[in-house]
């Protein structure tokens, strides 16, 4: 790759973002690489954008697409809230997304996760992939790192979870995946959204558990030469 | 894009003078290659009369039931007891995708549909070019291949329901082994004139058991 496309390329989330309902609501994460070619153009990036008080959408893709899709969305179910006088379903919120996916297919490239709780119909999740397919979803996985997980999810879902089995879930799994997609990586970012409202979670990056062929992390050399043992390697 | 195949056949029960259609689709929905989603519903019923079945884009799909409710909906709006049977959807469908092929701005899919009027059984189908046609039974995809010379040898006028289920889900068992982006799980609808049924998603069993399978290569190691 050379330097130019380094520069110049556009921001785009590798990502790894998840949706998932449990009995009560449902929990998003994202992990918070942003990279522009082979750069991280920010390691802190906030992937789970509000549209209102009660639903959220994980973004990932175009970093452009999907901010400007969030940014039309937001507009609308403020104006819609407002004439509806209460606060918009999960289902309408997706639906805009949908739309403005669907209508502009040619164009845009991001792939969407929507989740929230509303009155009617408790916690829901809708994945909305390229191309602007609408599918609701009991758990959704998206972005380059979802790769990696379709199997760990075929093996770790089950329904009826609690907040805290759903929750541990979502952090492992975009901690695997960061652990193997090079487009992933940072922090974990969780949101959980249910009939009391909206909690934030941060899980950074040397606070995950360690997987096959991680090491624990130090602060120098020094520190390993200098402890009592175990001792270094004599061949 | 998510590739899908569909598979639908159209027979009539001997004793009855109604029309008894018999069509199945798997639940699945692929990205490129990966297996994406397992529980999507690839037949839907439109009107009193019909049933279209897709595989290709699903969110073209998606939008083609958008146009086809706002279709039933005018025609509802009339109130004059007439109502689009599956001969005027197919027409209508047909429109609109040669239309869109002709702007260069095709909808993805590959369409069957199909249903029973006033005791007249129709069963058609329509590419995303807008090419279109009837007979007594349709496929898409890899089931134009594998499944309709099962077909043409096996299907009769005289079939029963439950003969058509049995020969549908033959074929839908040689696509299972043979079509990489199909699933083990399928439904089947029924369409009379008295309505229509579409069952829930279920699993077929398959063979595996050959002694030929069981190791392939003994007589040519190293070859596949």
């Amino acid at each position: 790759m050379d330097l130019n496309m380094h520069l110049n390329a556009p921001h785009s989330m590798g990502t790894t973002i998840i949706g998932v309902t449990y009995n009560g609501g449902v929990v998003l994460g994202a992990d918070s690489r942003t990279s522009t070619g082979m750069y991280v153009a920010n390691r802190a990036s906030d992937k789970i954008t509000q549209l209102t008080d009660n639903v959220y959408v994980c973004r990932s893709g175009s970093a452009a697409d999907s901010q400007v899709v969030s940014d039309y969305v937001r507009y609308f179910l403020h104006q819609h809230t407002i004439q509806l006088g209460q606060p918009a379903t999960v289902k309408v919120a997706a639906y805009l997304v949908r739309l403005l996916s669907y209508n502009n297919k040619n164009i845009l490239e991001t792939g969407l996760i929507v989740g929230g709780w509303d009155k009617y119909e408790g916690g829901k999740i809708y994945g909305i992939p390229l191309g602007g397919t609408l599918i609701e979803q009991p758990f959704a996985i998206g972005g380059s790192g979802s790769s990696y997980l379709y199997g760990f999810f075929d093996q770790a879902w089950k329904e009826g979870m609690t907040k805290d089995e759903a929750e541990q879930l979502v952090v492992k799994a975009v901690s695997l995946a960061i652990a193997r997609d090079g487009a992933s990586g940072g922090v974990v970012c969780t949101v959980v959204i249910n009939l009391e409202g909206v909690t934030r979670n941060f899980y950074p990056g040397d606070k995950l558990q360690l997987w096959h062929e991680e090491l624990e992390p130090q602060n120098s050399l020094l520190d390993i030469l200098n402890s009592p043992s175990p001792e270094p390697m004599n061949i | 894009m998510h590739a899908l195949h569909l598979f639908i056949f159209t027979r009539r029960p001997r004793p009855s003078s109604s029309h008894v259609f018999c069509w199945k689709s798997d639940v699945s929905s692929s990205y490129g290659s990966t297996l994406r989603y397992k529980n999507v519903e690839r037949m839907k019923p439109i009107g009193k009369h019909s049933l279209l079945g897709a595989s290709g884009e699903i969110s073209d799909f998606q939008e083609i039931l958008r146009y086809l409710d706002e279709l039933i909906l005018y025609d509802n709006m009339w109130d004059d007891g007439n109502s689009l049977g599956p001969k005027e959807v197919h027409n209508y469908l047909t429109r609109v995708m040669y239309n869109r092929r002709n702007k260069f701005n095709p909808l993805w899919n590959s369409l069957v549909l199909g249903g029973v009027k006033n005791g007249q059984k129709y069963l058609g189908t329509v590419s995303m070019i807008g090419v279109n046609f009837e007979d007594n039974h349709v496929a898409t995809g890899f089931g134009n291949h594998l499944a309709r010379p099962i077909l043409r040898q096996e299907w009769h006028e005289n079939l029963s329901f439950e003969d058509g289920v049995r020969l549908l889900e033959k074929c839908m068992r040689v696509l299972l082994y043979r079509d990489r982006s199909a699933i083990n799980k399928l439904q089947i609808a029924k369409i009379t004139e008295e309505g229509m049924t579409i069952s829930q998603p279920y699993s077929l069993k398959t063979y595996w058991e050959f002694s030929a399978f069981e190791n392939p290569t003994q007589g040519a190691v190293g070859s596949w």
